[in-house]
């Protein structure tokens, strides 16, 4: 392995850092009665309001529809996903320290494995979410649901939902990126045999 | 037919006369077409757009101070202050009626007058305002992020606190005075035809904390037995002064609109409010006895708590010179008011020909040259001519207060011609004049009592609206008109109804108030006894007669929502707690047969209402805010039974 991919790929842990300290998505709810809008971020281990009382002014307006509580501490994939993060961090490393270039395609397999994990998990989750309703819920519309969208745009009765990644996505895939990037260049030098370790 | 001839004639003469009329001076309400043919534009602020002020307009006998939007002159709120509520719950709710405690009892009423800003360098800084009760003497604080009265003070030994509010440079002190002087000492009990021999007047000085805003009677002057009217704190070269007019020299006591009218002159008081403090802290003044209120809404518990006073400082001039000056003015002056560079002290001679001007520079050369014409009580009188520097002619009949645009112009109410007369500050000269729908009091420039004046709009608070909107019975609205006064001339804008009788206004650049207002109170911050955060926290406890419910609200439900084992003679207090918190997300509380108003409880807040059952039965009690799409379902139901039942005490929401 070339010095530069091991740098390469040290790079590609440190790029994971920021996702622990800014959300991986926001969601923004506006309706009539809330022009500036209700929202939420999801960080890798948590679900917060964009305001500090939005989590709880959500709730109270789903709960007419019977949609659940949004209650971070029942989520369980926020318990997993720092220690995700923190694994594909340290086998980043790993792969660098030990120079294989095979434990860094492991590396790249993984981590697209669980981001694809992440987004059907997110997807489930909104889809429970807006599908489980409570039958005795106070508002009950034919045929409706409320699911927030996975990424874009949707209207859902007097709600309009945004939905989109946020900076920690973008951390996340430029890790992605670079470890990619510099896993591939190296084992296309190597195949070409012009590798001059 | 005899008589349709007649009214035909008659008809003929008046249009013959009205014609006539408008061929000699023109058609009225053309000219007045012409002059502000865009007044609708210049007030109009667009469906969700913001007002570039806000105003305070002071309710006058309704005890409250309404809060306006200007240019628009759209009112956004009523805040009670000396009068219950029972819209809000204020003065019913057991956290807000000690504030209407007196050393008279629970006085749920009073006339409120003028309100004034709390300020910083002399500018209004959007802190507190501050408004008078006139009848029994006291002196309220209201808070500006919550625009909720939070604090008031009674005044001892006063009769009619009404040359107040007025606030120095500093917020260092809010004026009071005796407007009907009466004996200072406590519950004297005289004959009233003793009135030169028992009788005093007095003035208050009231300390403001800088950072509370919390009031203290700090001392009172005894002064002759005259009635202080009006008042007003010096600015810049004046600020360490404060000014109040006097009628009644005369000394009546019976038909004043006669006997307080004889004399030529009566006086301007001129006190040196910081040569008094130092005179108090040197221990000039003595404690005597005296019994008042204060009442003070807790930060933390956002319930108010009455303190009883028993004593005040009291400072007499004879034992403190160089102190107050009497400036002669003539025939019983109403306002006093200094021009924005602190000099001109322009006194409303409302029964005099003229507008007199005294200048402050001239009284301290006067006080440094002893130009005294006598001294009464230890108070010299300074000579008329010594202090006075100008009198306005032909200012029309009646006038009674000034305002000022920072531009070398000053603004005077006049009101028995009903009118407002712009006159120079230079040449004392009348500039331009307009009318007043009809008889006005007070008027009020955008800061046109400060330093610094926004020469942009007046308001003018006029005391009858006869034939100016649709009539609505034997008594009329108080309306007020919204002048433009950025241009040489004064311009009619708005003509508009008010709340109460207004008398003062003060109006403030929104951007001083706007940012700084709470949209909800904390929840993690509510310390109040009884408040239950969490619903699972609600429950109905008893102890002998009293139960005492926590009760939560959120929307759509109370909890609890049913409550049974409620007793004939029981005093059942519903302490809700509104544990919403979004901005307006407000729920209200009623219960039949309830002998109070309702309670509108805040986000985050928890307010109590006492309820004393006394018939059997089952009593609904519902949220009377439209709080939400299940608002008409957030209900319940408490049992009553007959004393001595042995129903047991139980509370529920929901079937588990």
């Amino acid at each position: 392995m070339k010095k530069s991919t091991r740098l390469g790929l040290i790079l590609a842990a440190l790029l994971l850092l920021p996702a622990y300290f800014t959300p991986i998505w926001t969601i923004k709810l506006t309706a009539p009665q809330y022009p500036q809008g209700l929202g939420m971020y999801i960080w890798i281990d948590d679900i917060t309001g964009h305001e500090r009382h939005d989590i709880q002014n959500i709730n109270i307006l789903n709960h007419y529809v019977g949609m659940k509580e949004i209650d971070p501490e029942l989520v369980s994939t926020l318990d997993i996903m720092p220690w995700v993060v923190g694994g594909l961090m340290a086998l980043a490393v790993i792969s660098a320290l030990a120079g294989k270039l095979w434990l860094a395609w492991i590396w790249v397999v993984l981590f697209v494995a669980a981001g694809a994990a992440g987004m059907v998990d997110f997807y489930m989750w909104g889809y429970d979410y807006g599908h489980d309703l409570n039958p005795r819920a106070a508002i009950k519309v034919p045929d409706m649901s409320y699911q927030p969208p996975l990424i874009g745009k949707k209207t859902l009765l007097n709600i309009t939902a945004t939905s989109w990644p946020y900076w920690g996505t973008l951390w996340i895939g430029l890790s992605l990126l670079a470890g990619t990037a510099v896993t591939a260049r190296d084992s296309f030098l190597k195949k070409k045999g012009t590798d001059n370790r | 037919m005899a008589q349709k001839t007649t009214i035909w004639k008659i008809t003929s003469l008046l249009l013959g006369l009205g014609l006539l009329a408008m061929i000699m001076y023109g058609c009225p309400s053309q000219t007045g077409m012409l002059d502000t043919g865009d007044a609708a534009q210049r007030v109009y602020v667009a469906p969700g757009e913001y007002d570039e002020y806000y105003a305070f307009l002071s309710g006058g006998y309704s005890g409250q101070l309404s809060v306006w939007g200007l240019p628009s002159a759209r009112m956004f709120r009523n805040i009670p202050v000396f009068s219950q509520d029972p819209e809000s719950g204020y003065g019913y709710s057991e956290e807000t009626k000690p504030l209407l405690m007196t050393s008279y009892g629970f006085i749920p009423w009073d006339d409120s007058h003028h309100p004034d800003f709390s300020h910083t360098d002399g500018m209004p800084d959007g802190r507190w305002i501050f408004i008078n009760g006139n009848n029994t003497p006291r002196v309220a604080r209201i808070d500006l992020t919550t625009f909720e009265t939070v604090e008031i003070l009674e005044l001892p030994n006063t009769g009619g606190n009404h040359a107040s509010t007025f606030v120095t440079e500093n917020t260092e002190y809010i004026i009071g005075a005796t407007r009907f002087s009466i004996p200072y000492e406590k519950d004297k009990d005289v004959p009233i035809d003793s009135y030169k021999e028992n009788f005093d007047g007095s003035l208050s000085f009231i300390a403001v904390d800088p950072e509370s805003g919390e009031m203290s009677m700090d001392f009172q002057i005894i002064m002759p037995p005259y009635h202080y009217d009006l008042g007003r704190a010096g600015k810049g070269k004046s600020a360490d002064w404060v000014f109040f007019t006097t009628y009644n020299t005369e000394q009546a006591h019976t038909l004043l609109e006669i006997y307080a009218s004889e004399f030529d002159k009566d006086y301007v008081v001129a006190v040196n409010w910081k040569k008094a403090r130092d005179y108090v802290r040197e221990g000039r003044a003595r404690t005597v006895p005296a019994n008042y209120y204060h009442n003070l809404k807790d930060k933390n518990t956002s319930i108010a708590v009455s303190t009883v006073h028993d004593e005040v400082l009291l400072l007499d001039p004879e034992d403190a010179p160089d102190m107050i000056y009497f400036l002669p003015t003539p025939k019983s002056p109403h306002g006093v008011d200094i021009d924005p560079t602190g000099e001109y002290i322009v006194a409303g001679g409302k029964l005099a020909t003229v507008i007199p001007v005294h200048s402050f520079s001239r009284m301290l050369e006067a006080i440094e040259n002893e130009a005294f014409e006598e001294v009464i009580n230890g108070i010299p009188v300074l000579e008329y001519e010594a202090t006075i520097i100008g009198e306005v002619e032909n200012p029309g009949l009646g006038p009674l207060h000034t305002e000022f645009d920072g531009d070398g112009n000053a603004y005077t109410s006049v009101y028995i011609s009903s009118e407002i007369v712009k006159w120079s500050l230079e040449t004392f000269e009348v500039l331009d004049r307009i009318d007043s729908y009809y008889s006005i009091g007070h008027l009020m420039i955008t800061g046109g009592d400060t330093p610094n004046p926004d020469r942009k709009y007046m308001i003018g608070l006029t005391k009858t609206s006869r034939d100016r909107f649709l009539p609505t019975g034997p008594k009329q609205l108080h309306p007020a008109q919204l002048y433009d006064i950025s241009g040489d001339r004064m311009e009619l804008l708005l003509d508009f109804p008010t709340i109460g009788e207004p008398h003062y206004a003060q109006a403030i650049r929104a951007d001083k108030i706007r940012d700084n207002v709470k949209q909800i109170y904390d929840l993690d911050e509510n310390q109040h006894p009884h408040a239950v955060k969490r619903p699972r926290d609600a429950r109905v406890v008893r102890d002998g007669d009293i139960v005492r419910v926590y009760m939560t609200n959120i929307r759509s439900h109370f909890t609890p929502d049913n409550i049974e084992g409620i007793r004939v003679g029981d005093e059942v207090h519903f302490h809700l707690t509104n544990i919403e918190q979004d901005w307006d997300m407000v729920h209200g509380f009623a219960i039949k047969g309830a002998h109070s108003g309702e309670v509108l409880i805040a986000p985050g807040e928890t307010k109590t209402t006492v309820w004393r059952p006394q018939r059997p039965g089952i009593y609904p009690f519902y949220c009377t805010a439209f709080c939400s799409a299940l608002h008409q379902e957030m209900q319940g139901y408490v049992r009553v039974s007959p004393a001595g039942s042995d129903v047991p005490l139980t509370w529920r929401t929901g079937e588990e």
